[in-house]
């Protein structure tokens, strides 16, 4: 019987009944009394000099209230970067100024040049097309493989090239010569990881607002993390204290990561409310949002497995060019680095495993977090070369994996790649997958197919992800410029019910419904007395958001740890109040008793003793019933699974259909299995996208090609078929009180490969030996590969 | 500027709109109805679908001058006349049809029209109607789960789709 309460249930959501009625109040909801509205004049050419802005003629037109350009954020600082990355030579990554309104030079599409504030966002408009920007127009740099050649056009004068950081990882040269000068057989992969555009359906909305009486500015913004960015925007740009700033991020549409990064539009809209005197409201649009959000992936790779004469894998070998676009955003240097190399072992036992890496500043839309961040690219590559490789060798690639994955006996397991691996059966997730996916009876429907004139394919990928993210000491050891902790305050108020304040942030995920499962379970009252606090500095306490599948296993620890601590002061009054010795006081269905007697008092008495502590150990015991816990991390988190899909291809056209799509994780213990079946699906999705649909390309003059849902092809309900995702396959996380690994991220990293390895498998039945085609798989490219 | 009337869920509105301002606008900014959605300008992603005289409609496409004296109906009308959810919105709340919510009224409203000319779709059908509503958190499964739950295809179990 399923539980109905509690860890392991699947109650409704609660945050729905607000959403389906149109009562969800996200940023661009809010209209502050008196608020004017920006507009931001953003270059249109890739590079170029700036002689001059003119605006006069602009600022007397209707409605104008004022135009602010670099000249106005001088005392401001720019936009901060919170990694540094170290290069192989020991030296710190190159780190350019990123202003929040383009200094002297424009270095992409969409850099914020101007911004007005007028009374109607129709005059700010308006008004901008009357600005005068006097542009000379410089060299765009857009292909990294020709970026770092001599001569090449810089993007940033200051620095001698276009180089952020040449890093290297993992095994040494010594040890990767020795493992591929003793190989059997060596695979050799190049490919592009696609350049990705979130595309979270709410845009950025960033709305001001100053009040003088008490010199305090608040910013209402579409935030995945609001602590980080009062943290970030407070200390670095605008030199205000967390005392005098207050952060929002209410109701928020979806985020992916691209709502993690402090943008230089909220830093803007900060400041000019209180030039202004006038809260500052500005609404991305779609096109806009294309041009300012950072994007995602974007690596050209050349990846070499070596395999001894048994196709055991002796050693691995990648080299990385990744696009940081202009600027440094959040998280940038860190993605291609630290949450990609240290991946690279996979779920395999290569002895051997070194990640090479040149990030490169490129007169694009800075470079970040998507979804996964790194460990899809990781993934993807070595997911597609391990299949390749059984294709070359003539093995079965289910086969070649579980020969090389490590076995469950070897956990825990330390990588060349500096993590270690606390739990997992990657045979157990493998052998679920293949079941659900029932590949036992595939030829039978590939020759159904082959009957229809259709190539059918079968693709498996396995995935491993760090997430969990992160444990402080060891991210501050690699260049993280903040802890990665996560916090809870925890109020019981006088009449029993509680209010759990977390650091996390839910923009979909659901956390109003699945944390209190986690204090309901713990105390052993209904769900419906405990009540979620999320999104504003105010009234949470110091957390880092919500991003890398952290917010259960971290924020939800904290949680724990926090109802730990009120379930041992209400023991103590509870004895108190029994006269009983604290030792022998049992929580149980949320009643304390006297183990052993028939003494028993309510939750809900204690709670109000604690609050009305006539009866109270005052001499020993504060009154109230209030705790908070920081819980940092003492390693990251390890889900891994079985990806697995059928596709058909349409031989005369290239046209590929999803048919099948199987899933078998192990994300641990699972709290709602309803909610993480959901994150599963889009994940999945946001993969297919990525491996069919979704390219956002740039043309040599730095020009966006894909800037709106026109020419950026996001999966729709007909792309897609129903999917089998199963999480039965438990190994719990040793090192958190849950036991939860995480899983907002697997469904986008484990599927690309496992898309792309079964068209591949299907070209192959049908007669075409085709290695490798770079994602998206349009029809034209998997037609000109089959023809080609 | 002029004044246009119509009716939204079923109240009589006013309000001032300029030529040029959207049904969408006029809803969310004038009418203070944020419930209706804008997730684009190239009228791709229908977050913004009301219903004008009965029909499914991108309000980011049509001019608010336009609709007047129509009968508009958003997602703030929608539930039943007790406040409770109609068949379609605790459709989506069972089968977990929602995540972040901000495509969630387009969504609704579509499948509410779709329901109205065809009331058992089959999942292809349904997936080619929702074909103008893009969703960037569900991955779709659970949204056309619901739709056929909320037209009586789905036994307690999902049993009517082979693989949940
Ligand atoms: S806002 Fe109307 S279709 Fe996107
Ligand atoms: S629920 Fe977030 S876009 Fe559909």
């Amino acid at each position: 019987m399923p539980k109905d309460n509690g860890i392991g249930a699947a109650p409704k959501r609660r945050e729905d009944l607000r959403f389906l009625t149109g009562k969800g109040r996200y940023t661009d909801d809010i209209n502050i009394a008196g608020q004017a509205h920006a507009y931001f004049l953003r270059s249109d050419v890739a590079h170029g000099t700036i002689n001059s802005i003119d605006t006069a003629a602009a600022a007397g037109m209707d409605g104008v209230v004022s135009i602010l350009t670099a000249a106005d954020f001088e005392a401001a600082g720019g936009i901060p970067c919170g990694w540094c990355v170290t290069d192989r030579h020991g030296q710190p990554m190159k780190e350019p100024k990123h202003p929040i309104l383009a200094e002297g030079k424009v270095r992409h599409v969409g850099d914020p040049i101007a911004m007005i504030i007028a009374d109607t966002l129709e005059q700010a408009r308006d008004a901008a097309e009357a600005i005068n920007v006097d542009i000379t127009e410089l060299p765009a740099v857009v292909d990294m493989s020709t970026a770092l050649d001599a001569g090449a056009t810089k993007v940033h004068d200051e620095f001698d090239d276009n180089l952020c950081y040449d890093w290297t990882f993992g095994s040494d040269d010594a040890a990767v010569e020795e493992a591929f000068s003793k190989a059997a057989h060596i695979t050799t992969l190049e490919l592009v990881n696609n350049r990705l555009v979130a595309n979270p359906m709410e845009p950025r909305v960033a709305v001001g607002d100053y009040t003088s009486h008490n010199d305090e500015s608040t910013l209402y913004t579409t935030s995945q993390n609001p602590h980080v960015i009062r943290l970030l925007m407070g200390a670095f740009v605008l030199g205000i204290p967390e005392h005098k700033l207050r952060v929002v991020a209410p109701d928020v549409g979806g985020g992916f990561g691209a709502k993690i990064y402090h943008y230089a539009e909220e830093a803007a809209c900060t400041l000019a409310a209180k030039l202004c005197g006038r809260p500052v409201k500005w609404t991305s649009s779609r096109s806009e949002a294309f041009m300012s959000d950072a994007h995602g992936r974007d690596h050209i790779t050349k990846m070499e497995l070596a395999l001894d004469a048994d196709n055991n894998f002796i050693g691995i070998r990648t080299d990385t060019l990744a696009n940081m676009g202009a600027y440094l955003s959040t998280f940038a240097p860190s993605i291609p680095t630290y949450l990609h190399g240290t991946l690279m072992a996979g779920n395999y036992k290569t002895p051997v495993v070194q990640v090479n890496v040149k990030s490169i500043f490129t007169t694009t839309v800075p470079v970040d977090a998507y979804r996964g961040a790194g460990r899809p690219e990781a993934t993807f590559q070595l997911e597609r070369i391990v299949d390749m490789a059984a294709r070359e060798l003539g093995v079965s690639p289910i086969d070649l994996r579980n020969q090389n994955f490590i076995s469950k006996d070897m956990f825990p397991y330390a990588t060349p790649v500096a993590v270690e691996y606390d739990t997992g059966d990657y045979h157990a997730t493998l052998a679920k997958g293949a079941d659900l996916a029932d590949v036992a009876g595939f030829d039978a429907r590939a020759a159904a197919s082959a009957a229809n004139g259709k190539l059918r394919g079968l693709g498996v990928a396995h995935f491993i992800e760090a997430c969990g993210i992160a444990p402080s000491a060891l991210v501050g050891q690699l260049g993280a410029r903040a802890g990665l902790y996560e916090s809870a305050t925890v109020r019981v108020n006088a009449t029993g019910g509680l209010v759990v304040m977390t650091g996390s942030h839910s923009h979909g995920q659901g956390h109003e419904t699945t944390f209190p499962q986690v204090v309901a379970e713990m105390i052993g009252i209904d769900e419906s007395m405990v009540e979620i606090v999320h999104g504003d500095t105010a009234n949470t306490p110091m957390g880092m958001g919500t991003y890398g599948s952290r917010s259960l296993a971290v924020g939800g620890s904290a949680i724990v740890r926090a109802t730990e601590k009120i379930i041992n002061k209400a023991k103590k009054i509870a004895a108190h109040l029994m006269e009983a010795a604290e030792g022998d006081i049992e929580l149980k269905d949320g009643t304390f008793s006297v183990a052993g007697t028939d003494k028993s008092i309510a939750w809900g008495d204690v709670a109000l003793t604690a609050y009305v502590p006539h009866n109270y150990p005052l001499e020993d015991l504060e009154p109230g019933l209030e705790e908070t816990a920081f819980y940092d991390p003492a390693n990251f988190t390890y889900p891994a699974g079985a990806y697995i899909c059928e596709v058909e291809v349409d031989p005369d056209t290239g046209k590929v259909d999803v048919l099948n799509f199987t899933a078998a994780d192990d994300f641990g213990n699972v709290v709602n299995p309803m909610i993480v079946a959901g994150q599963v699906h889009g994940g999945i999705v946001q993969g297919i996208g990525q491996a069919l649909l979704e390219n956002c390309s740039y043309d040599e003059n730095g020009q966006l090609l894909s800037a709106s849902f026109m020419d950026y092809t996001m999966p729709r309900a007909d792309d897609i078929p129903f999917m089998t995702v199963d999480h039965s396959c438990v190994t719990p996380c040793t090192h958190n009180p849950l036991g939860v690994k995480g899983c907002g991220e697997a469904g986008a990293i484990g599927s690309p490969p496992a898309v792309v390895n079964a068209v591949l498998d299907a070209l192959h039945r049908g007669g075409h030996n085709v290695p490798h085609i770079d994602m998206p798989l349009t029809p034209s490219r998997v037609w000109s590969a089959m023809n080609g | 500027m002029s004044e246009i009337e119509m009716k939204v869920n079923g109240k009589s509105v006013k309000g001032d709109a300029e030529g040029r301002t959207l049904l969408s606008s006029f809803l969310r900014e004038e009418l203070r109805l944020t419930g209706t959605h804008v997730g684009c300008d190239t009228s791709q992603c229908g977050a913004c679908v009301v219903h004008v005289d009965g029909v499914a409609v991108k309000s980011c496409t049509m001019l608010a001058a336009d609709a007047a004296g129509a009968d508009v109906t958003t997602i703030e009308g929608m539930a039943n006349a007790d406040g409770s959810l109609s068949v379609i919105q605790a459709a989506f709340q069972e089968h977990h049809g929602l995540q972040c919510g901000f495509c969630t009224p387009g969504m609704v409203m579509s499948a509410a029209a779709l329901l109205k000319e065809n009331p058992k779709p089959s999942e292809a059908e349904i997936r080619h109607y929702l074909e103008g509503n893009i969703c960037r958190c569900t991955g779709y499964h659970n949204i056309v789960k619901s739709v056929l739950a909320a037209s009586g295809q789905l036994d307690e179990s999902g049993g009517a789709i082979a693989a949940e």
